[in-house]
């Protein structure tokens, strides 16, 4: 069987790409198959779980159930994009600090579900972090030390860790 | 063995610290490269096609339509993988693809390997199978009582039953005596429904078969010792050709501790075809493939004195096991061997059987076959105190079996920090002041619960370690750990690196760990049963040791010391008198090399032993060392809509001494959390004929099969207790699976603190808490008159 492929023209992590894809091809297919870009997880095929989710023009979606086409002329962040040549964004650096990735696949997607959360509020409460994270299940951490995280990275993005506690890392 | 019990935390280095993950960035950034992440070239997609019968004779298939499509590389069924396998060597009963018979709605029939996967997709659809439909049991009590064939499975004798997997009748004890005399006996019924794992990470698997008869399969598999030798035998291709490859596992919780038929598929596709094939389950395959928690009846007897001593337990469990043995055959014994800790018990009788249906196989979930009767033990205990008018935690505390003693069934208990972990969720929980004493609508409840720190026996019988790892140590101080462990989240390549960092004296970070290839690591048994941190720990001290006493032994020759005056820590070598006196590790591992020749070592480990009793199954259940929990649950119910909000679980857990007290915590978390779950909404079940097809999954979807998301899941807090084990590594025991247990009888236990209603069987929906509401209210069986008097809280239903 030949599929026929289209091009589509995507914006991701700041780099232009034109890719031939079938024209069913979903945004999470585009960028695991034919952009390699693999942080992305599937998890469910079906827009259920969330390890699928991006940034597209920095609202978190789920790339599993969003036709390419739609994301065309938008930017798009996944979590290869998320951290800089300084270092771990913030909220991946108190992931990791604080054991909030066990498997890890969740994690890609809570990390942009979070990347948007704090660009929406600056100082979340622990229910808005709730409520931000609704959409993404994870199956290893019963999700405590995931909320702590994004409490810290909050707090670090906004200067007012406490200054001992800097000094503790 | 060993003196840990004398070491405080000041005596190490990293040991018992925080410490990052040697994988946790990889994670946090996308790097880590998951099975379904792999891509090689000409890689063919294969798809599994699954059968729409929940019990059917093969009758014929036709694949000759989607053999001829273009882009279909290849199709295989049964035939072509005739040999039965087993996850248990005493009961293999399944095949890769169904041969003559199908046994559930899923069961996989043949594959294809085709160019992508829309192509393969389509050639499922030309496959043409005819079946001959056979009655399907989907009740097991239906199952035990059928007297003629054709059964699920063959019969091993003529006349028996083919519908059972297992009988397991043990008794220790004069039970009936003990009963009989008891001043208090409470008896009951309970369900335990069936849920599964669901990691988020899909089942995966690529084969790959190279011209010269070597194959590799990469699979998302918790268990690649065992694939090896099952991939072996099952394909009848040498053992020595065989490779198993185990990238980095997106969670698995016991739900891919078995081979499945994808692992036999792509290799056998991979073989007919020359080319790489991958197989990537969708999500409604993983609830088929399942292997989760069997759903247990179970009936039990629980007599005691009147001031509270237990007397006599006689439990009477029917296990679910669905359509394949699975792990049934351990399942059916850790349905009683593992309840008579922590609390001392007399005598003890207890009788399950497993038997087969006609639904997805049921295996071991995290907590495997003792979470079901913890559940209606804990329960029972609570009945017990209140029957007797005691506080429930003060009746498990004088019920301690204790320390360094034996159980009833003989498992040997060497430390024990179970008084710990009560005294710390009553504390924690302010229970004291809390307990029978909240509003009507709010409770508290406990539970404890013991779990094994590995099973002291492997899957197959042998006298090989159970654990190894080998070390190297090259010239710029870097130290490589080969680790045949199954990292699945839980964080073992971590502990591996501490272990070796603190022995060799190097920054954790000058450790790197290469894991999860059959070619160039030892032997592992897998990741299940809590074994990794106890049996991988004490491996990778073993072989840490070895190098470090040739270290030692050269810098001592150098400084004119005796070895044991050289000490390892921190990037140094240092002379104990004269901490001055010191060296850079590097310069220490040269001249060692300079003096032996190249550095590398071996390291195992294998069980004790003599720590179980003399009897038929007294293996199953014996561990070198048993971890212990409480927890204690605060939840709101609203008496209106039958809605359990779960506000806050105390989790207490006796690891033994927590190398990683992060990790530990965010398995304690992990463990309550996934309790929670299954006590408030999970539930694996299937359409009856009024529903759909009869047996047909009822939800096999992430949306549909309720999982607790960030704003259902209660606050968890962790209290570590430490018993310093003798046998474990620097003391640990396990944390992954005994926190699970309580979390369920500990909500159980709140309900009826907060409206006095018992509920015996789960899950503890909406629907389900209202009807016992609704039985209460018709028997005036409210906790009080005048707490009814009070009616709804307001506190009901609030999201907080």
């Amino acid at each position: 069987m030949s599929t026929t492929l289209e091009i589509v023209r995507l914006c991701v992590n700041g780099d232009a790409h034109e890719t031939g894809v079938p024209s069913h091809y979903t945004l999470l297919e585009t960028l695991r198959y034919a952009l390699r870009l693999t942080g992305s997880k599937q998890g469910c095929d079906k827009g259920d779980c969330g390890a699928c989710t991006v940034l597209v023009d920095s609202v978190p979606t789920l790339a599993c159930i969003t036709p390419v086409w739609e994301a065309e002329g938008c930017a798009i962040t996944t979590v290869e994009g998320l951290a800089t040549p300084a270092g771990p964004h913030p909220l991946q650096d108190e992931f990791d600090l604080k054991g909030a990735a066990q498997c890890g696949f969740c994690t890609p997607g809570i990390l942009c579900s979070a990347v948007a959360l704090l660009e929406r509020t600056t100082e979340p409460s622990r229910e808005q972090i709730k409520e931000a994270l609704a959409g993404n299940l994870c199956r290893c951490t019963g999700y405590t030390k995931i909320l702590d995280a994004v409490e810290a990275a909050a707090e670090r993005l906004n200067g007012t860790l406490a200054a001992e506690e800097e000094s503790d890392r | 063995m060993n003196t840990y019990s004398s070491k405080s935390k000041s005596d190490f280095t990293l040991i018992g610290t925080p410490q990052r993950k040697v994988d946790g960035l990889s994670k946090s950034t996308g790097q880590a490269v998951y099975t379904d992440d792999l891509v090689f070239p000409g890689m063919l997609h294969g798809k599994i096609l699954r059968s729409p019968h929940a019990h059917a004779r093969i009758v014929s298939i036709d694949a000759s339509e989607a053999l001829a499509m273009e882009g279909v590389r290849a199709v295989v069924t049964g035939r072509d993988m005739p040999v039965k396998y087993g996850i248990i060597p005493w009961t293999p009963d399944e095949s890769p693809l169904c041969v003559e018979r199908v046994r559930y709605i899923g069961d996989g029939v043949a594959a294809v390997a085709a160019v992508d996967e829309d192509t393969a997709v389509e050639a499922l659809e030309a496959i043409r199978v005819e079946y001959e439909e056979l009655h399907p049991y989907f009740d097991p009590h239906e199952a035990l009582e059928a007297s003629d064939g054709p059964f699920i499975h063959e019969p091993k004798k003529e006349g028996h039953n083919g519908n059972i997997t297992k009988i397991v009748k043990l008794e220790f004890g004069d039970v009936d005596d003990l009963m009989d005399s008891s001043d208090v006996v409470i008896e009951d019924d309970y369900f335990f429904e069936g849920t599964t794992h669901t990691p988020i990470e899909p089942h995966c698997a690529i084969g790959h078969f190279e011209g010269d008869g070597k194959l590799t399969v990469w699979s998302a598999t918790q268990v690649p010792h065992y694939l090896h030798r099952e991939l072996a035998r099952v394909l009848e291709v040498e053992a020595a050709k065989v490779r198993v490859i185990q990238p980095p596992v997106g969670g698995a919780f016991g739900g891919k501790s078995e081979p499945f038929d994808l692992e036999f598929c792509v290799a056998k596709l991979a073989m007919i075809t020359g080319r790489p094939v991958k197989i990537l389950y969708t999500r409604e395959e993983v609830f088929y493939a399942h292997r989760g928690r069997h759903p247990f009846h179970m009936h039990y007897r629980t007599g005691a004195s009147k001031d509270g001593m237990l007397q006599s337990v006689d439990a009477g469990i029917v296990l679910d096991g669905g359509a394949y043995a699975s792990f049934g055959l351990v399942t059916t014994y850790y349905s009683g061997q593992l309840l008579t800790a922590p609390y001392h018990m007399p005598a003890y009788r207890f009788d399950s059987t497993r038997v087969y249906t006609n639904k997805p196989a049921c295996g071991p979930k995290r907590g495997h076959g003792s979470v079901q009767p913890r559940f209606a033990f804990e329960v029972q205990l609570d009945k017990l105190a209140a029957r007797l008018e005691m506080d429930p935690i003060e009746l498990r505390r004088k019920n301690f079996i204790g320390e360094h003693t034996r159980t009833v069934n003989e498992l040997r208990v060497t430390s024990n920090g179970f008084l710990e972990c009560l005294d710390s969720v009553e504390k924690a929980s302010d229970w004291k002041d809390r307990y029978g004493k909240l509003p009507f609508g709010q409770g508290l409840g406990v539970a404890g619960s013991t779990y094994i720190s590995g099973t002291n026996y492997p899957i197959y019988p042998n006298e090989m370690p159970q654990s190894a790892v080998q070390l190297q140590i090259d010239r710029s101080g870097r130290v490589a750990v080969f680790s045949g462990a199954s990292e699945i989240g839980q964080g073992c390549d971590t502990m591996v690196a501490m272990v070796a960092a603190e022995e060799l004296g190097v920054p954790l970070d000058h450790i790197r760990v290469y894991r999860g290839d059959t070619d160039f690591t030892p032997v592992d048994l897998g990741a299940y049963s809590s074994r990794v941190t106890f049996m991988l720990g004490n491996a990778t001290i073993d072989g840490a040791r070895k190098l470090k006493k040739l270290v030692q032994k050269s810098v001592a020759e150098a400084w004119e010391c005796r070895a044991g005056e050289v000490l390892l820590a921190g990037g140094w070598a240092f002379f104990s008198g004269d901490t001055e006196r010191k060296m850079p590790i590097r310069e220490a591992f040269n001249l060692a090399e300079a003096k032996y020749g190249a550095l590398g070592a071996t390291g195992s480990y294998n069980t004790p032993k003599d720590v179980h009793g003399e009897y038929r199954g007294g293996t199953i259940g014996a561990s070198p060392a048993y971890s212990f929990t409480a927890h204690v649950a605060e939840v709101a119910v609203d008496v209106e809509t039958g809605f359990i909000d779960v506000r806050k679980i105390w989790v207490a857990h006796d690891c033994g001494r927590a190398l990683n007290p992060v990790l530990v915590e965010g398995q304690m978390e992990g463990s309550a959390y996934m309790g929670f779950g299954e006590a408030i909404m999970e539930e694996h079940v299937f359409k009856d004929t009024d529903h759909g097809r009869a047996g047909l999954h009822d939800a096999p979807s992430l949306l549909d099969y309720k999982i607790p998301t960030s704003l259902d899941t209660p606050e968890l807090q962790s209290l570590i207790v430490e018993s310093i084990d003798p046998e474990g590594p620097y003391g640990a025991k396990e944390a992954g699976e005994g926190p699970l247990h309580p979390a369920i009888p500990a909500i159980a236990n709140a309900v009826y603190d907060a409206v006095g209603i018992r509920m015996d069987s789960l899950p503890f929906s909406p629907p389900r808490v209202w009807r016992a509401l609704e039985q209460a209210r018709e028997g005036g069986v409210f906790r009080g008159p005048e707490a009814e008097a009070a009616a709804v809280p307001d506190t009901a239903i609030s999201a907080d």
